[in-house]
C-alpha cells in the first residue's frame, strides 16, 4: 500500500475522556467560531486527509508553503490551510493557550491549541496561490474576506459533522482497508465537482486499463454559482456507476472540501489528498481546479515537474471530443479529421441544454445521467 | 521568507558532467538539479508506517459491509 504524505496517516479524533473533559470546561476556554469551510479543514486535518497536517499552518510552515511549495520540512505542500482571527481575538489569546473551535451553531467541534498567533500579506497569499489579486477570482475574494490574524497550532476533532451524504463518507483509513479488501494494488484518483460526461467516463476507463481500481471522489462544499449541486452530482455517478462500471472495478466516496479555484497549485493538493486516501495514481485533466482563464489550461499538469518527491503518479490527459467521422471519443492526437466533425465536451453546452430541460446528444453524455440531472428541479447552484 | 541553502560536497569531476548536462534545459544550477534528484530519490523510499489493529481492521470492515462497499 502506498505511504501516506509523510509517511503516516494522521489521527487527531479525541478519545472519549478528553471529550468530555472539553465539554465540561467548554464555558471557561475562549472559543473560536468557523464556517463550513473551516470545519470541513478540521476534519480533514483529523481524519488524516490532510497529512501530515496536525494542525492549522503555523507562521515557518505558512511562508514556506506561499513562497516553496513546500512544508518547512521540505515535503510538498501547495495550499496555506489557516485559520483566521480578528486582530481583537488575537490580543487576547496566548502561544499554549486552548481555543475552543465551535460551528456556526456555536457547536463545540474541536480543540486548537495555539502555537503561535501571526499577521500575514493577504496581496502576496493570493499571488502567491492564485497567481492573481483579482477580486472576481473566487479564491482571492475569500482570502480578502478573512480576518487580519491567523492562529497556528495543533487540533483535535471532537466529532465529525454529519452531511446529507454520509453514506458515502470515508476516511482515508477506510479506504486504505476497502482497496485492500478489493485486492487493488494500484488506484487511480479521479477529482471532480461535475456531473459526468462521455470525456470523463473516457479518462476515467482510459486510466483503469492501467490500474486495478477507480476511485471517484467528488468534492462536496462550497462551489461557485452555476456548479452543479452536490446531490445532483452524486445521483448522477451513481447512475453511470451502476450501468457502465463494473463494481468490483469503480467506488466513489466524498470529499468534503471546499474547492478554491487555485489551478496548478491546487492540483498538487489534490494529488496529496488522494495518495492519503491510498491512490497510486491520480488523473490530472485539462485546466484542473481551475476558474475563468487565470491558469494555462496544462499548468495543472506541468507544475508536477517540481515535485518529483511526492509519491503518487499524475495521469495526464488532453481535452477530447466525439468525432463523427470516426465514431468515437478522439484527441488532437488521434482524430485526422476537421474540426466540423468533432463536438466538443462542452460543459457550458451540456449545461445550456440541461437548463432547457434537453437531454444532450448520446456522444455527449449518457441519457440515464441527463435523465437524473433533469428530475432535479435546479440542479444548480444559485 | 528566504529559502535556506547548506553546501554539500560532490567530487569537481561530477559537478562539470552535470553542469555540461543541464545546459539547455529548465535547471538553472547544478544545485537545482541535485536538489531535484535527490527528492526523487529519498521519496522513492518513503516509509509507510500506517499499521492497523486487527481490531481497527475489523471495526472498519464493518462498517464498509453496512455501506455496501464490500460483501
Amino acid at each position: 500500500m502506498i505511504a501516506p504524505h509523510g509517511g503516516k496517516l494522521v489521527n487527531r479524533l479525541m478519545d472519549e475522556k478528553k471529550k468530555a473533559d472539553i465539554l465540561a470546561r467548554a464555558s471557561r476556554l475562549v472559543s473560536l467560531t468557523l464556517d463550513s469551510d473551516l470545519v470541513s479543514d478540521l476534519e480533514n486535518i483529523a481524519t488524516g486527509v490532510y497529512s501530515p497536517l496536525e494542525g492549522f499552518l503555523n507562521q515557518a510552515d505558512f511562508l514556506s508553503v506561499l513562497n516553496q511549495m513546500r512544508l518547512a520540512n521540505d515535503l510538498p505542500w501547495t495550499i496555506p490551510i489557516v485559520i483566521d482571527v480578528d486582530r481583537e481575538l488575537a490580543a487576547k489569546i496566548r502561544p499554549g493557550q486552548e481555543v475552543l473551535l465551535r460551528t456556526e451553531e456555536l457547536k463545540p467541534v474541536g480543540l486548537l491549541t495555539v502555537e503561535d498567533i501571526y499577521d500575514y500579506n493577504k496581496e502576496e497569499f493570493c499571488l502567491r496561490v492564485y497567481g492573481t489579486t483579482d477580486p472576481k477570482h473566487p479564491g482571492v475574494s475569500r482570502v480578502l474576506a478573512m480576518k487580519e490574524a491567523l492562529l497556528g497550532g495543533p487540533v483535535e476533532l471532537l466529532e465529525l459533522e454529519p452531511t446529507p451524504y454520509d453514506r458515502y463518507r470515508l476516511s482515508p483509513r477506510e479506504t486504505r482497508i476497502l482497496f485492500k479488501e478489493k485486492g487493488w494494488r494500484t488506484v487511480v484518483g479521479f477529482q471532480t465537482r461535475n456531473t459526468p460526461h462521455l470525456g470523463h467516463e473516457y479518462v476515467q476507463k482510459a486510466a483503469l486499463t492501467f490500474t486495478d481500481g477507480l476511485f471517484i471522489n467528488p468534492v462536496i462544499g462550497r462551489k461557485k454559482k452555476g456548479d452543479f449541486k452536490d446531490e445532483v452530482i452524486l445521483a448522477s455517478y451513481e447512475e453511470l456507476i451502476k450501468h457502465y462500471y463494473l463494481r468490483e472495478r469503480a467506488v466513489m466516496a466524498i470529499l468534503k472540501m471546499e474547492m478554491r479555484y487555485a489551478g496548478p497549485r491546487e492540483a498538487i493538493h489534490h494529488a496529496i489528498i488522494r495518495k492519503n486516501f491510498g491512490c497510486t495514481h491520480i488523473i490530472i485533466g485539462r485546466d484542473h481546479a481551475g476558474v475563468g482563464n487565470y491558469y494555462h489550461p496544462y499548468a495543472a499538469q506541468e507544475i508536477f515537474e517540481e515535485f518529483p518527491d511526492l509519491g503518487i503518479v499524475p495521469l495526464f490527459f488532453k481535452s477530447f471530443f466525439f468525432c463523427q467521422k470516426c465514431g468515437s471519443i478522439e484527441n488532437e492526437k488521434t482524430c485526422p479529421h476537421q474540426a466540423s466533425s468533432h463536438l466538443q465536451f462542452s460543459g457550458t453546452r451540456i449545461r445550456e441544454l440541461l437548463v432547457r430541460g434537453e437531454i444532450p446528444p448520446k456522444e455527449l453524455m449518457r441519457p440515464e445521467v441527463a435523465r437524473i440531472i433533469l428530475s432535479f428541479d435546479n440542479p444548480f447552484n444559485d | 521568507m528566504e529559502k535556506e541553502f547548506t553546501p554539500v560536497s560532490i567530487p569537481t569531476s561530477l559537478y562539470k558532467k552535470i553542469e555540461e548536462k543541464i545546459k539547455g534545459t529548465e535547471f538553472s544550477s547544478v544545485s537545482s538539479y541535485v536538489t531535484k534528484v535527490l527528492r526523487e530519490n529519498l521519496a522513492k523510499n518513503e516509509d509507510n508506517k500506517e499499521v492497523f489493529s486487527p481490531e481497527e481492521e475489523e471495526k472498519i470492515k464493518e462498517r464498509l459491509k453496512a455501506l455496501g462497499y464490500i460483501d
